[in-house]
């Protein structure tokens, strides 16, 4: 056989024809990958310039972002007041974040610190399994459970949940307070007394909470699609993603962080919360924020379970209000706006998107910035 | 020669598959729109498909609102609709070629309802006007317990909600208060369960879980809303691209309601057949 034949020493268009396919298949993996890219600015593209023609008319935008009038059906004196709009997403999502974010930080913390790695392994894919549950079944459940049980025993509801969460609450707080009122302003130089000023704290704090939770018994709910029954089935929604990032973070931790916490003699309540958790920090403040865009950009659950009425709350904190959010809107005016019978009305639908859609990114570029080491390169 | 052949055997292929596709389109009705209408197209499409075998029907109920986007897009034969078209919708599908014909399947009333539990059982038609914007909030108003009113309202998207607001409401703003709810059936579960609230439904969706008020002294029922005594009623129609050729399957399809079996479909349905 002749050299020349051998396929392994490469004559020049053998070579030729190697680069070509190299680059043939190079850019044929770099349109694939682009096509994500792509969809993301054909989707900001046409979001901003279906958006557009309601920002430019400056009167509109005045009543868009402080108007408590919405009435965009009305084709006679259409009304484009967003404000309780706004303030029903804000609340919302703030409602759900004050639920979920302890709940699966601390978690997160059970699963990865305290309990046994067996119980952990079978614990972990239940609560991510919760993330496979389609939004329009977490909405039936709130329709047909969750609601009728927050309007008939409402108040029992609110207590339990108040007892609850309180109390262990007051616990988490009055530990380390009750240390740094010792160290700090009691100057007390005995470490024996430090669990007595933590009692001290505790005692009435807990007993505020009790106070609190018996007043809450007697509150009647008139209608149980709210602000409260949305936040706290949104909450559910948002706990696989905070506990499984969370999770991970805390166990991206070194061992060596541990042991030496543990070797100069710290408990392991102090391991946790002085050294693990802070460590984390930025891995945890991810997983927040990932979470709050689910909560942000969830729409069935919220559509079905918040009540879409079109009110700012009164008190503005009252979550046993029903109130809607943007993506609730936009799901329940997008088929009656078309363009052709309604085009104010179907522009500012999309004017709602595109702020929702500000708000995403600059969730987003938030939690790049968290995750990236600038944040650690500060700290040093 | 060889190309010729090639092409020959090319076109014949595109011929049969053009053939297969005038067949489906022949043996195939595609169906959208209103909420309210959809079980009287699912009832005749069950009955039709029965008695003529090989028919493909399809039927989507997105609301009146995306009926009418379908049919004016040509993605639908035939548009339910629970309202008339308005004159911009009518523009719009005269602007892409497609004549709009409607044909009145049904009467539907709109049945205020309430709680079992609720002692109110007949309201005027200003009082429930009062109540829908927010003028009437407690129900001692209007002869009740002492207690707040939970107002439900179907959702702006729906042909429901567009008759209720023009009959009942005369087009007058609901009340910010008010609730929002997706579909007939959801409106009818939120009232089963909340001892307070106020909603209205299609007749069709009124049973033993709510309770229907009387308007005006009047309940709703088939024979008064036939004799036009109950004051929230409407036609339901079918919308075709222009008046269906005789004989077709559109054709059968929106001339069923006109037939014995037709009535007794939408009479079952809770529905009242036109010619009663």
């Amino acid at each position: 056989m002749e050299i020349k034949n051998n396929k392994l020493i490469m004559d020049k268009s053998a070579n030729a024809l190697g680069a070509l396919t190299q680059r043939l298949g190079r850019a044929l993996l770099f349109s694939i990958t682009a096509i994500p890219t792509l969809a993301i600015i054909f989707i900001i593209f046409f979001i901003t310039r279906e958006a557009l023609p309601f920002f430019s008319d400056l009167k509109n935008v005045a009543e868009f972002f402080t108007g408590t009038n919405w009435r965009p059906s009305n084709d006679a004196d259409p009304h484009f007041g967003a404000l309780p709009i706004f303030y029903g997403t804000v609340m919302v999502t703030v409602g759900s974040c004050i639920v979920a974010v302890p709940l699966g930080i601390l978690t997160a913390v059970c699963l990865s610190e305290i309990v046994s790695k067996k119980i952990s392994r079978i614990f972990k894919p239940v609560v991510e399994l919760l993330a496979a549950i389609p939004s329009v079944a977490f909405g039936f459940f709130a329709l047909i459970v969750f609601a009728p049980l927050l309007q008939n025993h409402g108040g029992i509801v609110l207590f339990g949940a108040a007892l609850a969460c309180g109390i262990p609450l007051s616990l988490i707080i009055s530990l380390p307070l009750g240390e740094w009122v010792s160290i700090k302003i009691l100057k007390l130089k005995d470490e024996s007394a430090h669990p007595w000023v933590c009692t001290a704290i505790f005692v009435p704090g807990c007993s505020l909470v009790c106070a609190a939770a018996a007043a809450l018994l007697n509150v009647e709910i008139s209608s149980g699609t709210n602000a409260l029954n949305a936040s706290v089935i949104l909450a559910i929604m948002a706990l696989p993603t905070i506990v499984s990032i969370s999770q991970d973070a805390i166990n991206s931790v070194g061992r060596d962080m541990r042991e030496g916490s543990l070797a100069l003699g710290a408990t392991r309540f102090e391991t946790i919360f002085k050294v693990v958790l802070p460590c984390a920090k930025s891995g945890i403040a991810v997983a927040v924020i990932l979470g709050l865009m689910r909560v942000v950009g969830e729409t069935m659950v919220v559509w079905m379970a918040s009540g879409n009425s079109l009110k700012i709350p009164e008190p503005f904190y009252n979550v046993l209000e029903p109130v809607r959010t943007m993506t609730a809107t936009i799901a329940g005016e997008m088929g009656e706006a078309d363009q052709s019978t309604g085009s104010a009305r179907y522009h500012v639908l999309f004017a709602m998107s595109f702020c929702l859609l500000v708000g995403g990114l600059i969730l987003n570029a938030a939690s790049q910035w968290v995750a990236s080491d600038r944040l650690k390169a500060k700290k040093i | 020669m060889k190309n010729l052949l090639k092409l020959t055997k090319i076109s014949a292929f595109a011929a049969c598959l053009m053939f297969v596709a005038y067949a489906e389109a022949e043996d195939k009705i595609v169906i959208d729109g209103s909420t309210t209408v959809g079980p009287i197209s699912k009832a005749f499409a069950d009955f039709y498909k029965e008695n003529n075998g090989g028919v493909n029907i399809t039927i989507s109920e997105s609301g009146s609102g995306n009926g009418v986007k379908s049919l004016m897009n040509g993605a639908c034969d035939i548009a339910n609709m629970s309202r008339f078209m308005k004159s911009s919708e009518f523009k719009a599908c005269a602007d892409k070629g497609i004549m709009p014909v409607a044909h009145v399947v049904a009467f539907d009333g709109l049945a205020v309802i309430v709680n079992p539990q609720n002692k109110v059982g007949a309201l005027t038609l200003a009082q429930i006007a009062d109540i829908y914007t927010g003028k009437i909030t407690n129900w001692k108003q209007v002869g009740g317990d002492d207690a707040e009113i939970v107002v439900i309202s179907r959702d702006t998207n729906s042909g429901t909600y567009e008759t209720f607001n023009e009959v009942a409401l005369k087009k007058q703003a609901i009340t910010p208060k008010a609730e929002y709810v997706g579909s007939n059936g959801q409106a009818r579960t939120r009232v089963n369960s909340t001892k307070n609230a106020i909603a209205y439904v299609g007749l069709g969706f009124v049973d033993n879980s709510v309770k229907a008020l009387s308007v005006n002294g009047t309940l709703p029922s088939a024979s008064s809303i036939v004799s036009g005594k109950y004051a929230i009623s409407r036609p339901l129609f079918m919308f075709t691209n222009a008046y269906p050729k005789m004989g077709s399957r559109v054709y059968d399809f929106v001339t069923l309601h006109l037939t014995k079996e037709g009535r007794e479909i939408v009479r079952e349905l809770g529905y009242i057949p036109v010619c009663e």
